[in-house]
């Protein structure tokens, strides 16, 4: 499993209800419905994904998260889930609302735009960053918001969402002190689990 | 990209069998059927643990001949596409049984029928019945032929709105509820359309108060429209521009009066070749059948607590083409059902062909609904 969805896994608490926005294959509901009994629904709009959802035996909803999250009521879920996804929204500002009223908390995970080698391509370069966490052109890159730590810690403060846990990844998905040292430089994929502001 | 499940064989032939339930019936309306009898057909092999029955439910003008072919026809079942070896709903692993509803006019107990009371034919006087006395029969006779539990109830349209009231009304004995091209009610515009064809078959001078058959008539010409109608409602705008486009049948458009355009000819087709199978009574009963299905009724009005008491899984398939049904229709019963939290999936599938689709292949449908079914195989023998 992706050692960011790892990290998710090892997060929620047991017989969790979680909505997993973007769920991909559903490798991560699949795993909490296996070892925690979680109660989870998927959100996907790939075909192929879905498939391998149903393939999994993971309940799944086709919708476009760009069309806005009005389905799903206040409070219905315990914890919502949204991995690599939301430099993919067209407004993920919006959305990053959204989370925090269906969900008590949420689990949010994105590449770190700020990390060195992508500042090194652009600065010596002077192309579009490209990397295994970001492997499109920029042509047809579904990457159309991508933020650093610093942004989205930004983002959080504005809109007053509490930050209640802070990961920061390496490239091979690592953990160490000097990536928690630097995070905006050395970290390539963020983990944040938020809450509401108390 | 063909989907896997397009090539399956068929199920070869099939012979429908009778079962009888000779005690009086309540029916929702508080009439009583003195008895009555259901025609059904079964494909594929129970396994020893009756846990691996699928019950096909039909729509609107299908009947128990979901698949394969009987002896003295030549036109398979109407879910054929859909029902054999390596089909989505696969007999290799599945023991399949379609219902011929009462009311309707396939064998099963319906307007056409002779009442014992009068020894005359019910025509009209045949009680009216729901969706609900539909799915309260089908379990009658599951009962009966030893089946406690389905794995799964499937139905498009009609049919999927009786997979829907056996999830509300027998919880604990179907694990799967799958709903296809569906709706959680009638719209003014869906009931509309049921009331012009209805209208149709009432001004039919053969129609006689519904006792044509005693009279030695029938009100084809009713019916005939009734169909052409309905079939309208079946396709898209599109599925009819590039199946027909403004092709001429016949005559000249510079002279207007003699023209037939070819659209023109396929439902008077259809329309003909309907009003010499279906029972004009039972097509009366079965729209309004339609127009009065409404499981949220007796629950306030609430699709979201009407189905927090279900315990299956649901999958809700959809077409963008769909104008009957539309997709926006089918998402009403998933939002009710993750509000109630209970576990869905659902599947908006780009198919040109309108209401019809659910007939037909297309190979991302055959995809999620033949993945489904393999999912619940593995589960069944696990």
């Amino acid at each position: 499993m992706r050692t960011d969805l790892r990290l998710i896994a090892s997060t929620i608490n047991d017989r969790a209800r979680v909505l997993d926005l973007g769920c991909g294959d559903g490798e991560l509901l699949a795993h909490l419905a296996e070892s925690k009994r979680v109660v989870g629904l998927g959100v996907e709009i790939g075909e192929k994904q879905i498939n391998k959802c149903i393939a999994r035996g993971v309940a799944v909803v086709e919708h476009d998260l760009n069309q806005g999250l009005k389905r799903f009521p206040n409070d219905s879920f315990d914890m919502v889930v949204m991995a690599s996804t939301l430099q993919a929204l067209f407004r993920p500002n919006l959305l990053l609302g959204e989370l925090l009223r269906i969900g008590e908390e949420c689990i949010v995970t994105f590449p770190n735009f700020g990390h060195w080698r992508i500042r090194a391509q652009l600065t010596f370069n002077g192309r579009m960053p490209e990397s295994t966490h970001l492997p499109h052109k920029w042509y047809d890159t579904p990457n159309v918001h991508l933020c650093t730590f610093r942004d989205f810690e930004e983002l959080c403060r504005q809109m007053r969402i509490r930050i209640i846990e802070r990961f920061v990844l390496g490239t091979k998905g690592e953990s160490g002190w000097h990536l928690n040292r630097f995070p905006n430089l050395l970290g390539a994929t963020a983990f944040y689990r938020l809450g509401r502001a108390s | 990209m063909d989907s896997r499940f397009a090539n399956g064989s068929s199920v070869g032939t099939v012979v429908p069998q009778r079962w009888k339930f000779a005690a009086p019936f309540k029916l929702q309306s508080g009439d009583i059927l003195p008895s009555f009898e259901l025609v059904y057909e079964t494909y594929g092999e129970l396994h020893s643990g009756r846990d691996n029955a699928v019950l096909v439910c039909h729509a609107l003008s299908g009947s128990h001949h979901a698949a394969g072919l009987h002896a003295d026809d030549e036109s398979p079942g109407w879910w054929d596409s859909c029902i054999g070896p390596g089909k989505p709903i696969d007999t290799d692993k599945f023991f399949v049984v379609c219902v011929n509803n009462i009311g309707g006019c396939h064998g099963s107990t319906g307007p056409a029928s002779t009442n014992p009371r009068t020894g005359e034919p019910y025509g009209p006087e045949f009680p009216s019945v729901t969706v609900k006395d539909w799915v309260h029969t089908q379990a009658m006779l599951a009962h009966g032929i030893g089946i406690r539990r389905f794995a799964a109830v499937v139905g498009g349209s009609l049919g999927g709105m009786q997979a829907m009231q056996w999830a509300i009304d027998f919880p604990d004995r179907v694990e799967h509820a799958i709903l296809v091209a569906c709706a959680a009610k009638l719209s003014a515009q869906n009931i509309a359309f049921n009331k012009i064809a209805r209208s149709a078959i009432h001004a039919d001078p053969c129609f006689e108060q519904g006792q044509y058959k005693a009279r030695g008539r029938f009100p084809s010409v009713g019916l005939r429209l009734a169909r052409m109608l309905g079939h309208v409602t079946y396709l898209s705008d599109g599925a009819m521009g590039s199946k027909f486009g403004r092709e001429i049948k016949q005559g000249d458009p510079e002279q207007g009066a003699d023209v037939e355009f070819q659209v023109e000819s396929y439902l008077h087709y259809q329309g003909e070749r309907f009003s010499k199978r279906f029972d004009a009574n039972s097509y009366l009963l079965i729209t309004r059948l339609l127009d009065c299905f409404d499981p949220a009724r007796e629950f306030g009005d609430d699709l979201v607590v009407t189905l927090s008491e279900t315990l299956c899984r649901f999958l809700v398939i959809s077409f963008t083409s769909d104008w009957r049904f539309a997709p926006e229709r089918s998402d009403e019963i998933v939002d009710a059902l993750v509000r109630a939290g209970r576990p869905v999936t659902s599947a908006v599938i780009d198919s040109p062909h309108g209401h019809d689709s659910f007939l037909l292949y297309s190979p991302r449908y055959f995809e999620v609904l033949g993945e489904y079914f393999q999912r619940m195989a593995r589960d069944c023998s696990s």
